[in-house]
């Protein structure tokens, strides 16, 4: 079975997000990118499941910029056979990067594909979702747990209440949630390997599918920050005010 | 315009989450229906017909609704959708897993997790986990939208609505539900907790801790902690709350013996209500809380855990 | 056994000095036609990340490595306009310095306001381009000696071991990085340079090392205000007469000024705190001027190395070369050691290189590399300012400076006498009995901030779960000696708030260290300063401390 594990160019967990003086777009300008940690998630499962004998062969797919290929790099070293990057400058939304991604599964005979359940920046929690209903394929996202026998794949999902069990049909779209697995390091003699293993580039364009956005994002702001409220003079008068004025006890 | 809410429930009532949903949908106006899905859920049904506002109650009752496997569900919605111009569920995993299934069958965007409903076509919500709100505007025929519950107030309940039935199955075979485990621990998850009692470094040891305990018994809360307390040993790191820890945002936040160092400020920040509890009136936290109290810990979290 | 892996050159940090050896080494192999393996590794998480600097710099040295840099789009956007110079009497006074009475070194006609972040970001891409192998996140935790005792290669550290030592899921070891020779450019208080200076006696004909403390912070301004190229530079308030330093304000580009305070290492009251400082600092009218109403985006600190040509070490030693800060080329003078770091580094390119064609298998002692560091404008540059250092610290900053003008702008730094300073900076606190407490304002949140507010902007980040990377040689120390005699300075030195005395839960009276690891910036303040010389600073696992950007 041929996995495609689909890896997103985001900003590191660690840096400091900031609206730019446009109220555009948050500033972007030399911080620090990463692969989406979640997506790390869904690498680091492809490569479980080939060192299982599941997998015959995994691909790293992004959609992005030209420097995706520094996450893609990071896949390679991690385990994919090959990366494909769709090139595309504009940030694309959910729906259009299923419809690419749709092409290039069909084209590559997929049997699995894995995502991170959401991606750090724009928190949508979409692309898996999507594609799995383009595909007409079961779906099965926030997986904490995913398990393949005899051509049938038992997952375990993290939802609101704890954990549900599915059963899900192959071919598939998985979503990886935070308690999957915990990612490998990627060692610097796979890093070095990973320069040297095939990488093809193809702009978003050539896929026929229609890249215009249907959102617009009209502004972006920081958040409000809050106001100091009251300094009450005993427990007393704070149990009543929690109480009576905001009814949280 | 006309909206369809897809309902969070538990098949004999609904979820908080529904009703505030029904508030957003009730901003954007024009009529509200409700569905429900499910397997033997007619008890939620009835709940969704109290609720204020809504014209109808659409229940799917059918055993491949249950557990709202996915593509049941939104094959069901996709079939109910050329009658409504918003189509809208809660932002729980259910919610999350299902529309975008709904979005991308009927060739339309999503809107995940809004906090705002500004216009018919125009929504707030945040991006880079909270760091920013983004105002998105659709060009779409039919507006997907999921809601966060925390940023609406909860419906009225005293309506009225009709109750109807959708009586065609949609069964994609494509999944089936194999079980559900309700995640079960003596100790409230601190990420889905209502309440959260967090103590710092003026807690002085671990035992200390114990006194939280007893309060968070008492308020169903879970218990946190600063950085500067898992630093000092005091508790261990899975219970710390902040930018390298936890990210909480529960409708009560009591903060004690925390000086509010901006790493845990990040972590709590988009709580409800926020109470400190200090004997350092200059102590950062006070700059962020709702109401502040400026006492001896070890007297006032005792009285506190009387009180109640 | 650790995996290992051959090269020709391992150089160990991708800051100026590294990044510019790798690329002059390329440069030569590629006209010569000769295949050369190069392998740079960096600590921080991606290059640049670390790389903390004021800066305005000087191009004499990317001039001459890549003569076409602006068709090449080094990031040199802002050229300096002017400079002034302004000397703080007290918290509100000012005077600014007529042109004609400042030392020739602080003139910075022809120079750039710079990130030097994003100048190592650019190099390490034509690094690459060239052909070297850079590896961030891989932090060169020890070095490897072969059997004659010549340098071998570094290893990475291991990822994945947990506070308590054992090895998590995950684990990963670390890997032996072999190479003919092993440059360390780590660096002002490389780790494992301080290892080598000891293991090879490289101190033994040099003067004390001298160091400061740059803190830095980066400001988002009113544009009104805003004036590209503007250099300002002050002395005196908020220092006293007995503490050395300087301030800075630099306006660079798209409505971002740094402003910052380097304090000289060598004071003596254990009651300052650099940090402290530099947040009153802002509040004197000629910065607040400025800052007001603009928005903090970054902060760091870092130690520099400024004991300048009295007190450069040996350069070489069997298999290795030390180049840049780890050795210690800056300048103090001009406050500015990026130009002469990466000379050092094309030089040691140069030397290896003509090692390498000559079939040298490595291990040996390159002594052209000093040979060719003595006939270049690095070393003159050096000589000419060797004064400049102990002048200060023997007259103070008024008559050190006077002398200091006399000699660089009469005499050209040509004066036939050498002034020395050998205490080292850890060795001139004084006992806290015997000093003032200073105290400092509180923090007005808007042009002052408290610590932890500002290490956040750092975006330092350690893995929580790993062995404490600043290690106690005795763990009696901090409040037997530190904490009695001297109150604890290292909770005041420390700009991120590493280092705190609390009281000890299990006696009232008494004190305990608290080391927060995961604020730690890597400036290496602690390792200079600490009187007993009891902490060392070594390497935390991979991708570890701050991600400045733009800094």
């Amino acid at each position: 079975m041929k996995i495609l594990v689909m890896v997103k160019r985001v900003t590191d967990p660690n840096v400091i997000i900031r609206v730019n003086a446009e109220n555009t777009s948050v500033d972007l300008n030399n911080v620090k990118m990463a692969i989406n940690p979640f997506c790390e998630i869904a690498m680091e499962e492809a490569v479980r499941l080939k060192e299982a004998g599941i997998a015959t062969e995994i691909i790293a797919m992004s959609i992005g910029p030209a420097q995706a290929q520094d996450q893609l790099r990071t896949a390679l070293a991690m385990g994919a056979d090959r990366g494909l990057l769709v090139e595309s400058e504009e940030s694309l939304e959910p729906l259009t990067v299923a419809k690419l991604t749709a092409k290039v599964v069909e084209e590559e005979q997929i049997g699995l594909v894995l995502l991170g359940k959401q991606s750090i920046d724009t928190d949508n929690s979409q692309t898996g979702q999507m594609l799995s209903a383009i595909l007409g394929w079961s779906q099965g996202t926030f997986a904490s747990k995913v398990d393949i026998v005899d051509n049938t794949l038992n997952l375990t999902r993290e939802v609101d209440s704890g954990l549900q069990s599915l059963t899900l049909t192959l071919p598939s779209v998985v979503t990886c949630d935070l308690r999957l697995n915990e990612p490998r390091f990627a060692s610097l003699p796979n890093i070095m390997k990973a320069k040297r293993k095939p990488l093809v580039i193809k702009p978003a364009a050539d896929y026929g599918v229609d890249l215009t956005s249907k959102i617009k994002t009209l502004k972006v702001e920081s958040p409000n920050t809050r106001q100091s409220g009251e300094i009450v003079g005993s427990v007393a008068a704070l149990l009543d005010k929690l109480k009576t004025e905001k009814g949280v006890i | 315009m006309s909206i369809l809410v897809l309902a969070e429930h538990d098949n004999t009532g609904l979820k908080e989450a529904t009703l505030t949903t029904i508030t957003a949908a009730s901003q954007i106006g024009g009529d509200i229906d409700v569905l429900i899905a499910g397997d033997q859920c007619a008890g939620a049904a009835e709940a969704a017909a109290k609720i204020s506002g809504v014209s109808r109650v659409r229940v799917a009752d059918n055993a491949c609704y249950k557990g709202l496997l996915a593509e049941n569900t939104a094959a069901l919605v996709v079939s109910l959708s050329s009658e409504y111009s918003h189509i809208m569920a809660p932002a729980t995993t259910n919610g999350k897993n299902i529309l975008p299934r709904v979005a991308a069958s009927l060739d339309v965007s999503a809107f995940s997790d809004i906090i705002g409903v500004v216009s018919a076509d125009t929504f707030k919500r945040t991006i880079y986990a909270g760091n920013a709100i983004a105002t998105v505007q659709s060009e779409d025929t039919i507006k997907v939208i999921t809601v966060r519950g925390t940023a609406f107030s909860l419906a009225e309940q005293n309506g009225s609505a009709s109750i109807g039935a959708v009586t065609e199955a949609h069964d994609l075979g494509l999944s089936t539900f194999a079980g559900e485990s309700v995640a079960k621990s003596d100790r409230v998850e601190l990420t889905s907790a209502g309440i959260v009692i967090s103590g710092g470094r003026g807690m002085q040891n671990s035992e200390n801790f114990s006194m939280l305990e007893k309060v968070a018994s008492k308020l169903g809360a879970a218990v946190g902690a600063s950085r500067a307390a898992v630093d000092a040993g005091f508790v261990p790191n899975d219970m710390q709350v902040g930018q390298t820890g936890k990210i909480v945002a529960p409708d009560l936040y009591i903060a004690v013996g925390i000086s509010g160092a901006i790493q845990h400020l990040a972590g709590m920040k988009d709580s409800k209500v926020i109470v400190a509890i200090n004997k350092d009136p200059d102590a950062p936290i006070f700059q962020v809380a709702d109401y502040g109290l400026v006492d001896d810990l070890f007297d006032a979290v005792p009285q506190l855990e009387q009180a109640l | 056994m650790r995996e290992s892996m051959e090269f020709d050159v391992v150089i160990v940090g991708a800051g100026p000095a590294g990044l510019s050896m790798a690329c002059r080494l390329m440069q030569q192999a590629q006209q010569a036609e000769r295949e050369v393996t190069i392998c740079v590794v960096e600590k921080g998480s991606e290059v640049g990340a670390h790389i903390f600097s004021g800066a305005v710099f000087e191009p004499r040295a990317l001039e001459e490595l890549f003569p076409n840099w602006k068709e090449r789009g080094a990031p040199l956007n802002t050229p300096v306009v002017r400079d002034d110079i302004y000397l703080f009497q007290d918290a509100n006074k000012a005077k600014k310095i007529p042109n004609s009475l400042v030392p020739q070194t602080m003139h910075n006609e022809g120079n750039y306001i710079i990130s030097l972040g994003n100048m190592c970001r650019w190099l390490a891409e034509q690094a690459e381009a060239l052909g070297v192998e850079i590896f961030p996140g891989f932090a060169a935790a020890e070095i490897l000696f072969n059997e004659d005792g010549s340098v071998k290669g570094i290893a990475t550290g291991d990822m994945g071991v947990g506070a308590d030592g054992q090895q998590k899921g995950g684990y990963m070891e670390g890997m032996e990085l072999h190479a003919k020779y092993t440059v360390f450019s780590e660096g002002c208080r490389g780790h494992l340079g301080k290892q080598l200076m000891e293991k090879f006696d490289l101190n033994k004909d040099a003067d004390v090392q001298h160091y400061g403390i740059g803190i830095k912070e980066l400001w988002t301004i009113d544009p009104a205000k805003h004036q590209p190229g503007l250099v300002v530079h002050g002395a005196g308030w908020p220092l006293d007469k007995d503490t050395n330093g300087g301030s800075f304000l630099y306006h660079g580009e798209n409505n971002q000024v740094v402003v910052g305070l380097v304090v000289d290492l060598s004071y003596s009251n254990p009651y300052l705190g650099p940090f402290d400082e530099f947040q009153r600092m802002k509040h004197h009218p000629v910065f607040k001027e400025t800052l007001e109403g603009g928005t903090r985006i970054s902060y760091g600190a870092r130690a520099i190395t400024k004991g300048g040509f009295n007190s450069l070490p040996k350069m070489y030693f069997p298999g290795g070369l030390l180049i840049g800060c780890d050795a210690g080329t800056l300048n103090f003078a001009k406050i500015k050691g990026s130009h002469t770091a990466m000379k050092s580094g094309m030089l040691a390119a140069e030397s290896v290189f003509a090692a390498l064609v000559e079939d040298d298998q490595g291990g040996k002692e390159l002594t052209s590399y000093t040979e060719a560091l003595k006939n270049s404008w690095v070393y003159d540059e050096l000589h000419r300012t060797r004064n400049f250092g102990p002048a200060m610290h023997k007259f103070g900053t008024f008559w050190g400076g006077a002398f200091n003008y006399l000699d660089q702008n009469w005499f050209k730094g040509k004066l036939p006498f050498t002034l020395r300073d050998n205490t080292p900076d850890h060795a001139q606190l004084k006992e806290a009995s015997k000093c003032q407490p200073i105290s400092y304002p509180k923090a007005d949140g808007k042009i002052s901030f408290d610590k932890l507010s500002s290490v956040f902007l750092s975006s330092t980040n350690h893995e929580e779960d790993q062995p404490c990377h600043l290690t106690l040689k005795d763990a009696a120390v901090p409040v037997e000696k530190n904490w009695r005699l001297f109150n604890g300075p290292e909770a005041r030195f420390c700009p991120a708030g590493v280092y705190e005395y609390i009281d000890d839960t299990r006696d009232a009276d008494e004190k305990r260290l608290q080391i927060n690891a995961q604020n730690c910036l890597h400036c290496k303040t602690c390792d200079i300063k600490d009187p007993s010389q009891n902490i060392t600073w070594v390497v935390p696992e991979g991708t570890g401390g701050p991600n400045y950007p733009n800094m």
